[in-house]
């Protein structure tokens, strides 16, 4: 009999990190990655966020057991615009946030590896 | 409203120039070559290395300093100093350092001493004034880690050189990190061997002179 592996892909949508300020968010991601579940997100966290995010992820990995960080990929549909397109973009991203982004973010002890090339994301899982 | 007193200083301070205090700062992912280069500039000009480097990742696991590295050439001059991060990544796994042949103490110490690097790393984006982002030219350059870390610089407006190291290899491809980042300059340079500093101090001088 082989062991049967659960896999889960928690959604989390951009209105639900909306409100929150950048401790909340990463905080919300975090928990989540140490249940052994995959995130996506709609939307795309700030440049700094992000850089924050790796940092707490290096506190989890010396503070819980078993924990060895994360493997994430940004897609953003703005990574192919013109000048004059992400001008509007970013205006649109002012008024409304960026949603139109999906991050995924998954626990490394899952996955292996996450390739983003750039329009397409090929997730690895560990066996 | 500290932050905007913070920024206010800076400005005032900025007003007269760095005058040689600019921290010039090698960020990159792990294996990438970041400490090669800092040892071939320091080198090159100090005739001395700033680390040791390695096979193994994470050889470089505290942020290393170089105070007043300065490069001549003919009426060109700038100085700095050389601010050399560890590795940036998104997980260490102490049973990666086993392979290539640590004990499992040893390991565990490596992988602890690489997450409080990598923490040391981020807090120092606050405190510098160019960058050099060193990326290994055969590797695919659509890392997250590249992103975030080329993202962070652009949001706090710090000059950027893009690095890519390693054109001595066979599977090396400058044309792919230009792809990648088509809104940088990016030098394709071989720490190891030397070919192309030539074109890479030229560049230097330019981002060194941003960032006074």
């Amino acid at each position: 009999m082989t062991k049967q592996q659960d896999l889960t892909i928690h959604f989390m949508p951009y209105s639900e990190i909306e409100k929150e300020d950048s401790t909340g968010r990463i905080k919300k991601i975090l928990n989540i990655i140490l249940q052994n579940k995959i995130v996506i997100v709609q939307g795309r966290l700030k440049a700094e966020e992000e850089s924050r995010l790796i940092g707490d992820t290096m506190v989890l990995i010396d503070h819980v057991k078993g924990f060895k960080g994360v493997e994430l990929a940004v897609v953003s549909s703005s990574d192919k615009l013109g000048i004059f397109d992400k001008l509007k973009h970013n205006l649109a991203r002012m008024l409304v946030g960026q949603q139109d982004a999906l991050t995924i973010i998954g626990p490394a002890n899952l996955v292996k590896e996450i390739k983003r090339n750039p329009q397409k994301i090929e997730l690895f899982l560990k066996k | 409203m500290i932050e905007l007193i913070k920024r206010l200083t800076k400005k005032f301070f900025n007003i007269f120039g760095k005058q040689g205090n600019v921290k010039l700062g090698f960020y990159g992912p792990p294996n990438a070559g970041k400490t090669s280069l800092a040892n071939r500039i320091c080198q090159d000009w100090l005739g001395e290395d700033i680390g040791t480097v390695s096979k193994v990742p994470h050889e470089t696991r505290s942020v290393q300093f170089k105070e007043r590295v300065v490069i001549e050439k003919g009426k060109k001059k700038v100085e700095f100093n050389l601010i050399d991060t560890p590795g940036i990544a998104t997980k260490i796994d102490f049973e990666d350092f086993m392979k290539f042949g640590m004990k499992k103490p040893e390991a565990q110490s490596r992988a602890k001493e690489a997450t409080q690097g990598i923490i040391e790393a981020i807090k120092w984006l606050e405190d510098i004034d160019a960058v050099i982002v060193v990326l290994d030219s055969s590797l695919n350059p659509y890392s997250q880690v590249n992103i975030t870390i080329i993202g962070n610089l652009v949001a706090r407006k710090i000059p950027v050189l893009i690095v890519a190291n390693k054109i001595d290899l066979r599977k090396s491809d400058i044309k792919k990190i230009k792809a990648a980042f088509p809104e940088y300059e990016v030098v394709g340079v071989s720490a190891r061997t030397g070919e192309n500093m030539e074109n890479f101090y030229e560049e230097l001088f330019k981002l060194v002179k941003k960032a006074n």
